[in-house]
């Protein structure tokens, strides 16, 4: 046995780096780092969500027009004709009403302008504007984005799976992945979870004009200030409610699903503190004459309840025939808060837990053959070089486990079909050495001259060859996306792990067995005829 | 085993015209079919949903054809068998931005009736995302082959870095010419495929070529670039092969085995590698050629870069020595 020389030692360090990262990933031990499956190995949900800006404009501008008919009530300046007008093409956004008393008007914009400090307020004749500036729309939008990020991600993890993860993705788009989803039923009501604005609105009903809601239109109900909204059991029930709302969601402090006494489920909300000050101030202006509150969420009228008395406290409660699981789903969404505008899906992926098996037995077969063939192969046509070539093969194979295991990198089904794909082409650099070495003791060289100069003469080859595949497989790592990424990080280890193991790997083993090739062995060595 | 032993080199250039022409037709044919029969594009890149069926016998595809077309949003669904005569898939152009309503739960009672079925897997993508990924993707190759070809200017000379690309558009032409032909459907999996030939195909040059560039150095009296050429790619001949081979096996088994989802991706790549092979034996180093590559002026230029590094390294020496 030859000296034991740095290349191997190098290599056997190596080696063992490998096999002992990969155990916790092989045996899917529970402690230390492993590899992550994809969603497309181990099933699951992905979503790629945009979001609906305008709604967001839109209802900011509505609460800015509430703020202001609250500043403007106190000091007993009257408006009407409220228009909102959001154009996210023209980037207008803007809001207009009248004031009822012409002389009020320079009070009114003053009033305004101390109110609202970030908005443009502009008067022509009575009619006065509130114009949101473009610095201010950016800011919104932003905002509706990332708390849309943070709802979704505390709606998902008050759902209770495992891990699923939500995250800013560019400017303006949010990526959902949530793993382990089982049935259909499941993805469906997590889909629908995300999706819920869990927009709480409680509303005056109209009651001067409530009893003409069936005939009226959405145009003459705009005129009044109302809007229709209908009901969430009955759809054909409308009621005709005041276009601002009393209070909404946002001053919610918690919900919760409860059995009513009839064993019904239903929700319990508690407001903060200027929530329930707004809400006692208007039940004790509509007890008189039993006016009605309506219970709206996502515009959807949940129940109308008479004010009998003023209310104190801050609670209420939605009843609307909620199943319990609904009524789960809706107290998670209520809690977590509104998301400021809806979301719509531009991307959604969604693999069954048996296809992710499917798959993973797939390509591990695939992997498992495919290695078995180049292993006999290479040991077939070069004898015991081939051999020293598969030893490397086995040992990068180790390596891309466990460097993607230390990573913590995903592994996808792309993503194995680069292993299979570098088993085939990392056993190149021994092909291209174990030429130029047959190559050389054809010429007559000796050995150990044969071993050393193949090295060398084979090196610059490999090494350009690997710089030109390494430069495609980075590429496809910065422009692809999912599953594609998977590929090029398989790949891209797997092309610097076989640098180690093929080129300096090898030859230290070469080195360390160099005494006991003799030249009258060739054949066994290196599958050629001896040389004469 | 040896299969193939350097006796005398094959005299592959005097046949290059053939090779070349060969080649030349094949790659306008794939260029045509691209242009007049086009791709196939997936959902990935054309957007709209597809899910993928298992039943727990054969799938009766008239039924659920029947079923499906009953519906507006489905009308146009195809409806075909997916790896096995259980499995389906259903594509549709559409896809439906509504986060509330789910495809897979909508089919899955739209087919009721048809047998025990589980939706294995829904894909489904937006119009924008699509144009988006196109861009990303068609960025993506762009970049490769400027850095490629900046890469090998740099370590090569320019005629070498312009033949291997031309081997190199040679190759992803014919690969995606027979996508274009069998109508593969065009997906994110392709374009990484894509990718990996254009990769591999570069490499396999590049070792010829390395030979080349060390013949000239080494084969002193010669300036015939034709029989270097002959020489350097007879000597490497056995490598290409039987690293094609490796390749090509693997690739192969992942054809059979991986899975229907890797079915296109395999493919692809499986043309790759024997074009790619062909073109770094018979397309690249004639295209050395053909360009007019200056043997005797690149050995000028190497002995002139030597000679100049001698007269450094002379004048260092005497430097150090205190002469000057």
């Amino acid at each position: 046995m030859g000296k034991l020389n740095y290349r191997v030692v190098i290599f056997m360090l190596a080696f063992a780096f490998g096999v002992i990262f990969s155990i916790p990933s092989l045996i899917q031990s529970n402690s230390g780092k492993k590899i992550t499956l994809g969603l497309d190995l181990q099933g699951g949900l992905h979503l790629l969500l945009g979001i609906k800006t305008e709604d967001a404009l839109k209802s900011y501008t509505k609460s800015l027009v509430s703020t202001a008919k609250f500043a403007l009530d106190k000091k007993d300046i009257v408006i009407d004709d409220i228009n909102i007008d959001v154009d996210m093409n023209k980037s207008i956004d803007k809001a207009s009403f009248t004031v009822v008393d012409e002389d009020e008007v320079q009070n009114a914009v003053k009033t305004l302008k101390d109110t609202l400090k970030d908005i443009d307020v502009k008067a022509n004749g009575t009619k006065v504007t509130l114009i949101l500036p473009q610095k201010e729309i950016k800011k919104i939008t932003n905002k509706a984005i990332n708390q849309a990020v943070e709802t979704i991600r505390n709606r998902l993890n008050q759902f209770g799976l495992a891990e699923p993860m939500v995250a800013k993705q560019g400017k303006d788009k949010i990526l959902v992945e949530v793993p382990g989803v089982k049935t259909e039923e499941e993805k469906a009501r997590i889909k629908k979870l995300i999706a819920k604005t869990a927009h709480l609105q409680l509303m005056a009903v109209d009651e001067d004009r409530a009893a003409r809601v069936d005939s009226m239109t959405p145009q003459e109900a705009r005129k009044y200030g109302d809007v229709i909204l209908p009901d969430v059991k009955h759809p054909q029930i409308k009621y005709l409610v005041r276009a601002i709302p009393v209070l909404d969601g946002s001053m919610l402090t918690d919900a919760k699903s409860v059995y009513d006494k009839n064993g019904q489920p239903m929700i319990t909300f508690a407001l903060n503190g200027e929530g329930a000050k707004i809400f006692a101030a208007f039940t004790e202006k509509a007890a008189p004459t039993r006016a009605r509150l309506a219970i709206v969420l996502d515009n959807k009228v949940y129940s109308a309840p008479h004010i009998n008395e003023r209310i104190g406290g801050g609670r209420g409660q939605i009843t609307g025939g909620f199943t319990i699981n609904e009524a789960n789903d809706v107290a998670i969404a209520l809690r977590s808060g509104a998301l400021l505008a809806p979301v719509f899906i531009m991307e959604e992926r969604s693999i069954g837990p048996s296809l992710g098996k499917d798959s993973i037995i797939a390509s591990s077969i695939a992997l498992i053959s495919g290695f078995a063939l180049v292993f006999l192969f290479m040991m077939f046509y070069y004898g015991m070089a081939g051999v020293i070539a598969d030893i490397a093969l086995v040992a990068n194979l180790f390596l891309i486990i466990a460097i993607m295991s230390l990573f913590g990198a995903t592994l996808t089904l792309p993503g194995m079909a680069g292993i299979v794909l570098t088993v085939g082409m990392a056993v190149d650099a021994n092909v291209i050495i174990n030429e130029r070495i047959r190559e050389l003791l054809h010429e007559g060289k000796s050995v150990a001259k044969a071993i050393e100069d193949g090295y060398s003469n084979a090196f610059t080859a490999i090494w350009d060859a690997n710089v030109t595949t390494l430069i495609a497989s980075t590429l496809l790592f910065f422009y692809g996306t999912g599953p594609i990424k998977g590929f090029a990080v398989t790949m891209t280890i797997g092309i610097m792990a076989s640098m180690l193991t093929a080129i300096l790997g090898t030859h230290g083993l070469y080195e360390l067995l160099l005494p006991k090739i003799k030249k009258d062995k060739l054949g066994f060595w290196f599958g050629i005829k001896e040389a004469k | 085993m040896e299969l193939f032993k350097y006796k005398k080199p094959i005299p592959l250039m005097s046949k290059a015209k053939y090779f070349g022409l060969l080649s030349l037709s094949v790659v306008i044919l794939s260029w045509v079919l691209i242009f007049t029969k086009g791709f196939n594009y997936g959902i990935d890149f054309a957007g709209g949903t597809l899910i993928q069926v298992k039943y727990d016998k054969k799938a009766p595809i008239k039924e659920i054809r029947a079923k499906l077309s009953s519906v507006k949003k489905y009308e146009n669904a195809s409806v075909t068998n997916f790896g096995s005569d259980k499995e389906i898939v259903i594509r549709t152009k559409s896809s439906s931005g509504n986060v509330d309503k789910d495809v897979g739960k909508e089919v899955a009672n739209l087919l009721k009736g048809t047998g025990n079925l589980v939706i294995r897997r829904v894909d489904m993508v937006g119009p924008k995302i699509g144009s988006e990924l196109r861009e990303k993707g068609l960025k993506a190759t762009l970049f490769a082959i400027i850095g490629i070809l900046i890469y090998l200017t740099f370590r090569f000379e320019w005629r070498f870095a312009l033949a291997s690309v031309i081997a190199l558009i040679h190759d992803v032409s014919i690969a995606m010419g027979a996508i274009a032909l069998l109508q593969v459907p065009f997906n994110l999996d392709i374009l990484a495929a894509i990718l990996t030939i254009l990769g591999y195909s570069l490499n396999d040059t590049i070792i010829v070529f390395d030979r080349i560039r060390e013949g000239i150095v080494k084969m002193k009296s010669h300036f015939n670039l034709g029989e270097i050429i002959d020489d350097s790619v007879t000597r490497t001949l056995s490598r290409t092969t039987l690293t094609s081979l490796t390749t090509f096996f693997v690739v192969f088994v992942l054809y059979l085995f991986g899975g229907e989802i890797l079915k296109g991706f395999s493919f692809t790549l499986l043309v790759g590698v024997v074009v790619g092979t062909y073109s770094s034996i018979f397309i690249a180093s004639p295209v050395l050629m053909w360009l007019g590559f200056d043997v005797k002026g690149y050995k000028e230029a190497l002995a002139e870069k030597k000679k100049r590094e001698m007269e450094k390294e002379k004048l260092r020496n005497q430097f150090e020595q205190g002469v000057v």
